[in-house]
């Protein structure tokens, strides 16, 4: 008589399929510049930063349970200082970048201190109000254009790259390696073990809390954090714009429904959630975007019904039909029969 | 005697922040509900009663006497047909169902009515004014406070005076058992909807006469009805007409030093009072 044996383990069959075809795909990324044309790289530089900042949201609403419908704030911020650091700073627009995401980091902390006084709900519009301050904040500073907003001085989109073609391809680069490297922060944040007190929060505040995990303090990391990397991503974005204003800066619109829509359809509290989102949202943007405000009633509706009929997004249903998971968090028992 | 003025003005402009945040609070206290999707429907009332006025040439006050049952025909039929079914334990279906709710109204009156500014014609009633000790008061905003006075007084009757507002406060005390005495929570929610969207009305009516406003200020106007509810204290709502007139007066006062700090000086009073007293001024009931 056999008896079977068992393992415990994290990796799957699709996850190493996963990670195979996720390489080929980034190297055929890395080369868009050889293959793809100039329209089709701007458009999948924005779709990088859409993925990077839904990715960080879903971190923070799908795992960490702090919905904020203000990371406008640290995307204008952001923005803001690239533009601030390169003009009156005199750094060079990677360094700023960098530096944007450390000071995003720094004003943070104020901010969280004082909105995790509200839960919930209301923590969201809290949230909404601290963006709301940043931008009337920064509509006050006559140096940076005031409430008209300011342009990146030429000097400095050229201390980028010289030529347009590498200047295009620096910033389609600088878009794809922020993707890739939120995701991958996000993949290696969870599977530690802070990622796994996350979880316990998420799926049950009280008994994390009985087993010690300080809640208040991993919310908070959470949160600093994400707001960090949205400054950073923020930059990207007005590094590609060149151009800022409050309004486009703090737009809760751009920088907040979207990627909320994104991460509800594609499923929130996942990985792979925001990918498939981004991917849909772009599909849906592409071909429903002349009718202009049709296509934003189209995406509430259709985040409606998702949130309805199927609360875990696209990827929950087919997670549920095919159990798979292409970014191992969890583990799983194997019984192997030895032969 | 200018300092007085704006705190005056401050006090009745925060009459009208108190009606925004009125149906805020109600819905909050009756299912815990938090509307995103408040400051759209705000805006929506005030579109209804442009309607109503240029189809009719009535005054937007008689207005009122249409724009009200239609609205709370409506909170009823949301209440009903799509947010309870977003009610229970976790709270991000209702925070995003609220949220795509926002972005549809505000887009499908971006659709209906253009981008362009509007505004409701109240003929004299908007630029009549009486003295008041050496003071000049506006009839409009003294009226918008008025009115915010009475619809709190009589929130607050309804509330702890009528069997209505005996069912509101035992399905907000315990749903399930609410529901096995008899009452019909979904019902009541549905009910309950319908009075905060009744005031809502008032409210986006009285805006409408106010100011000019477009399809894009709800967002705002959720805003400023949510720091009045805060800083009043949640639950409690006399509370909100205080905390109306202090985000008000803080508005005034801000514009007096600068006209460009009117909005975030109110901001900045808000986050202030989260600091100081994270439960608001008088609160009532623990979020």
């Amino acid at each position: 008589m056999t008896t079977p044996t068992y393992s415990v383990t994290r990796s799957s069959q699709a996850a190493r399929v996963g990670a195979a075809l996720g390489g080929l795909v980034l190297i055929l990324l890395i080369a868009a510049p050889w293959w793809a044309g100039r329209a089709d790289m701007r458009l999948m530089g924005e779709l990088f930063l859409y993925l990077a900042l839904a990715s960080l949201w879903n971190l923070m609403a799908g795992y960490a349970g702090l919905v904020s419908v203000g990371q406008q704030a640290y995307v204008g911020f952001g923005g803001y200082m690239l533009f601030a650091l390169t003009m009156f700073g005199g750094l060079h627009p990677v360094a700023a970048i960098a530096l944007a995401g450390v000071l995003g980091a720094l004003i943070s902390i104020p901010v969280a201190v004082l909105i995790f006084r509200l839960r919930g709900a209301y923590f969201a519009i809290g949230t909404w109000v601290i963006a709301e301050v940043f931008r009337l904040g920064f509509a006050q500073i006559s140096t940076l254009g005031g409430g008209s907003g300011s342009s990146l001085p030429v000097a400095i989109v050229r201390s980028l790259a010289s030529k347009r073609a590498l200047r295009e391809s620096l910033s389609y680069w600088l878009a794809l390696g922020a993707a890739v490297l939120v995701i991958t922060a996000v993949y290696f944040f969870l599977r530690s073990r802070k990622g796994l007190a996350l979880t316990a929060i998420r799926d049950n505040e009280t008994a994390a809390s009985s087993l010690g995990i300080d809640i208040w303090r991993t919310k908070f990391i959470v949160y600093v954090v994400t707001s960090a990397f949205t400054a950073m991503i923020g930059a990207l974005i007005f590094l590609q714009k060149l151009r800022i204003s409050p309004d486009a800066a703090f737009s809760v619109n751009d920088w907040t429904a979207f990627v909320i829509f994104i991460v509800v359809i594609g499923g929130i509290g996942t990985i792979e959630g925001p990918i498939i989102g981004t991917l849909v949202f772009f599909l849906l943007r592409e071909t429903l975007a002349d009718l202009g405000t049709t296509y934003l009633i189209v995406l509430g509706v259709v985040a409606i019904v998702v949130m309805l009929k199927a609360p875990k997004g696209l990827w929950g249903l087919i997670r549920s039909r095919f159990d798979i998971q292409i970014f191992p968090l969890g583990y799983r028992v194997i019984k192997r029969n030895p032969s | 005697m200018d300092w007085l003025n704006a705190v005056v003005q401050g006090t009745l402009l925060g009459g009208l922040y108190a009606l925004f945040a009125a149906g805020l609070s109600l819905i909050f206290g009756v299912m815990r509900l938090v509307n995103i999707a408040h400051g759209d429907l705000i805006v929506l009332a005030a579109y209804l009663g442009l309607t109503v006025t240029t189809a009719t040439g009535m005054h937007p006050l008689l207005a009122l006497v249409l724009v009200v049952p239609v609205m709370a025909a409506i909170g009823y039929a949301l209440q009903r047909g799509l947010l309870n079914q977003t009610l229970g334990d976790d709270l991000l279906p209702p925070l995003l169902v609220t949220f795509g709710l926002s972005v549809i109204i505000q887009n499908a009156l971006l659709e209906g009515y253009t981008a362009d500014p509007q505004k409701l014609s109240a003929g004299a009633l908007e630029t009549a004014s009486f003295g008041l000790g050496g003071l000049t008061l506006g009839v409009l905003p003294a009226l918008t406070f008025a009115i915010a006075v009475v619809v709190i007084w009589g929130l607050q009757r309804v509330f702890y005076h009528t069997p209505l507002g005996r069912a509101f406060r035992a399905v907000s005390d315990n749903q399930d058992i609410a529901q096995l005495m008899g009452l019909n929570r979904r019902h009541i929610f549905g009910l309950a909807m319908a009075l905060a969207l009744a005031v809502t009305a008032v409210a986006g009516i009285l805006l409408g006469i106010r100011t000019s406003f477009d399809p894009s200020i709800g967002g705002g106007r959720l805003i400023f009805g949510f720091e009045a509810v805060i800083i009043g204290g949640l639950g409690n709502l006399w509370g909100t007409l205080a905390g109306g007139v202090i985000l008000g007066v803080a508005q005034t006062v801000g514009a007096k030093i600068d006209p460009g700090w009117q909005i975030l000086s109110g901001h900045i009073a808000f986050l202030i009072i989260l600091a100081v007293r994270p439960n608001g001024l008088f609160p009532r009931i623990s979020a």
